[in-house]
């Protein structure tokens, strides 16, 4: 393949940073940095009684990184919307193996332990 | 790319007659967000079952200070992944996992400007930051490796196991933190997530490389760093799940 085109090399035209779009990719990544410290900081401040409301907040800022890394780094939120849900609706199992399984783990705690 | 082939039939082409693109991207992208999505089952599929087996065993519901590495309970892990290289010996609780998590953040932006770059056909700006991926893709397994050497080697106290006897560090049989499974789930995956990473830093280099010896500009776009740009993203999009799923709950 490269040896074929090999006389017609350069005339590549290059265009200058898009400066909106680094932008962009900075606010993201600023996002993303400023709620991992967050994490830490609800990780060495909210006690370990508070087991539930812990869990419920971690996974809460995990699904806001999560959609920032999807839709913006991975550029899925600026697809063709057939695209995006072809890759989102599969993922409703993945919330029934979570409910599944989670409540399969306690009912073999009980067996063991109660 | 797309509109040369729509134009030929133009106004009236049916919609089975070939020549449309329903989901507006190329073959090559589809496939690479398909394989993630399968992908993104086996890691749910890993982290539910880590759920699974940590709701089966007891939870640790003492104080927090007067934690101590039992076979009776799950370990909190902030109590596991306390240790930092060169500070041997201070209590430094997830601090470790958090740079490396900063790392492959960090890393994962260097990719969209390599995509950025690529989309303006700049060579040296894709290079520039195809490289710095790549580096951040080794220090992130480095620092990996580094974390499994401590795991496995454990601490100076060890833990009591079942039998009464004191065992350092953790394998595939024995483990000082607690339950068996909980290694071996740390031992899977950890383990596979780092293989992602690893997999992920050949195919940035292969692209690296086509990228320094021309073959992208010839080809006239630089959809491939868009490609392994998004295996790169998904790699860091699970170690946020690891992370938290692991490491903070």
């Amino acid at each position: 393949m490269t040896a074929m085109n090999q006389e017609n090399t350069s005339q590549v035209v290059v265009q200058p940073v898009d400066k909106a779009k680094v932008n962009g990719i900075l606010k993201v990544a600023l996002i993303l940095g400023v709620i991992t410290a967050l994490e830490f900081l609800i990780a060495f401040t909210v006690p370990h009684e508070f087991a539930m409301l812990r869990v419920i907040v971690f996974v809460a800022m995990t699904i806001v990184k999560a959609f920032y890394i999807v839709a913006e780094f991975m550029h899925l939120g600026h697809e063709a919307k057939v695209l995006i849900w072809s890759i989102m609706i599969p993922l409703i199992f993945v919330v029934w193996l979570i409910a599944a399984l989670l409540i399969q783990g306690g009912a073999i705690f009980d067996v063991l332990y109660q | 790319m797309s509109s040369t082939t729509v134009t030929l039939e133009g106004e009236g082409k049916s919609l089975w007659g070939g020549g449309v693109e329903p989901l507006k991207a190329s073959y090559g992208k589809l496939m690479m967000w398909f394989f993630l999505l399968s992908d993104a089952f086996t890691f749910s599929a890993l982290l539910i079952a880590y759920g699974l087996i940590r709701y089966s065993h007891p939870a640790y519901d003492g104080a927090i200070n007067d934690f101590v590495f039992s076979q009776e309970y799950w370990p909190i892990p902030e109590m596991v992944f306390e240790a930092a290289p060169f500070l041997h010996g201070i209590h430094l609780p997830l601090v470790f996992v958090g740079i490396m998590t900063f790392i492959l953040i960090l890393s994962s932006v260097t990719m969209v400007l390599a995509v950025e770059a690529g989309h303006r056909m700049d060579k040296k700006d894709v290079e520039k930051w195809m490289l710095w991926t790549i580096v951040g893709g080794f220090t992130f397994l480095g620092c990996q490796a580094w974390e499994w050497s401590h795991f496995i080697a454990g601490t100076e106290e060890g833990g009591r196991m079942l039998d009464g006897s004191i065992f350092y560090g953790a394998n595939l049989t024995q483990n000082q933190y607690g339950p068996q499974n909980f290694a071996a789930l740390f031992f899977f995956i950890t383990g596979f997530h780092g293989f992602h990473v690893f997999s992920g830093v050949m195919f940035n280099f292969i692209i690296f490389y086509q990228t320094v010896v021309g073959i992208l500009e010839k080809r006239g776009h630089y959809e491939m760093v868009e490609k392994v740009g998004l295996y790169w993203h998904f790699v860091d999009l699970v170690w946020v799940f690891v992370f938290t799923f692991f490491y903070l709950v």
